[in-house]
C-alpha cells in the first residue's frame, strides 16, 4: 500500500519520511541507553532536526523553525550547560533499588505501546492525510500567527505570565543561601 | 499516496515508549529530563499530523504552547536539580528520599 506512490511529490515525503523516522528511532534509543550524559544530549540533539523535518512535511514550517531555534537551539544548551556545570562523569550507577524494575519497566512499556497501536490502528485514520494548503493560505507563519492572536490571545498572554515565573523561579532556586 | 496520519501516530507512540522506558530505567536525573522531553515531543508530532489531517492549524497552535511550557518546564527543573545537586553533590534520582516515609 506504502509503494503506490502517484505523484512525485508524494513519492518524496516518503523517501524523507522513512530515513527520518528510522533516524530519530536510533536516537531515541540510543539515547535512553548511553551511559555517557552528554552522548544521550548531543543525541537527543540529532532526534529534535529529525522532528523538525517531520513539521516541514507536515506542512508546520513554523513549528519546524521554532523547534530547531528553541528546543535543539536554547533547551538543549540549557541541559549541555548543565550537564557541565555539575561535572558529572560518564559513572553511572547500575543499580536496582526495586528488585526487577528493568524488567517490570519494559513489560509495562510495552502494553503501554501495545494498547497505543492498537488504538490508533482501529481509530478509524486510515483514510488519506488531510491537506493543510487552504489553512496555510498566505504563509504558515502568518496564518499561525493570526490565529495566536485572535482565538488563543488569552493562553498567549497567561503564556507570558508563565515565563515570567519561570523566570523568577529559577532565579531565586539559583540562588546561594548564604 | 501520501504518508498517512496513521505513520505519523505510530512513529509517535514508538518515540513515547522509549521515553517511558527511558524515565523508568535510568538514575541520572538530567536523562530523566531529556525523555520527559523526547515525551513531550513525540505528542507534538501526533498534535501537527492531526492538525495536516484536520486540514486547522489549532494543532500547530497547541504544539506551540506545549513548547513554551516545556521550555519553563525545563528551566525551573534544572534549577532544582543544581539546588539538590548542591546540598547532597549527586544527580541520582535514588539519592533524594528526604521525604521518605
Amino acid at each position: 500500500m506504502i509503494l503506490a506512490a502517484t505523484t512525485a511529490a508524494e513519492r518524496a515525503e516518503l523517501i524523507t519520511f522513512v530515513p527520518l523516522a528510522v533516524l530519530s528511532v536510533v536516537t531515541a534509543v540510543g539515547m535512553v541507553t548511553s551511559r555517557n550524559a552528554v552522548y544521550s544530549a548531543l543525541l537527543l540533539v540529532v532526534n529534535f532536526f529529525c522532528l523538525a523535518g517531520f513539521y516541514v512535511l507536515l506542512q508546520a514550517q513554523f513549528i519546524a523553525a521554532v523547534q530547531v531555534i528553541v528546543y535543539a537551539g536554547a533547551i538543549m544548551v540549557l541541559f549541555l550547560f548543565v550537564l557541565m556545570l555539575l561535572g558529572i562523569g560518564n559513572e553511572e550507577v547500575v543499580s536496582e533499588p526495586i528488585p526487577g524494575q528493568r524488567v517490570v519497566a519494559g513489560v509495562l512499556a510495552l502494553a503501554l505501546l501495545v494498547a497505543v497501536v492498537v488504538a490508533v490502528l482501529n481509530g478509524g485514520l486510515s483514510g488519506g492525510a488531510g491537506d493543510l494548503a487552504a489553512a496555510n493560505q498566505g504563509g504558515n507563519v502568518e496564518a499561525v500567527g493570526r490565529l495566536l492572536f485572535t482565538r488563543y490571545a488569552f493562553a498567549f498572554e497567561a503564556t507570558g505570565i508563565l515565563l515570567v515565573v519561570a523566570a523568577v523561579g529559577a532565579l531565586v532556586l539559583g540562588k546561594r543561601r548564604p | 499516496m501520501k504518508v498517512g496520519t496513521n505513520a505519523y501516530l505510530l512513529l509517535s507512540a514508538l518515540l513515547f515508549t522509549i521515553g517511558v522506558v527511558g524515565v523508568l530505567v535510568r538514575r541520572n536525573a538530567i536523562v530523566v529530563f531529556m525523555c520527559v522531553e523526547l515525551m513531550l515531543n513525540a505528542v507534538n508530532l501526533s498534535f501537527i499530523a492531526f492538525a495536516r489531517r484536520n486540514g486547522t492549524l489549532d494543532g500547530q497552535v497547541l504544539a506551540f504552547f506545549v513548547m513554551v511550557v516545556a521550555a519553563a518546564e525545563v528551566v525551573v527543573g534544572l534549577g532544582i536539580l543544581v539546588a539538590i545537586f548542591r546540598k547532597r553533590s549527586s544527580a541520582s534520582v535514588d539519592d533524594v528520599n528526604l521525604l521518605r516515609g
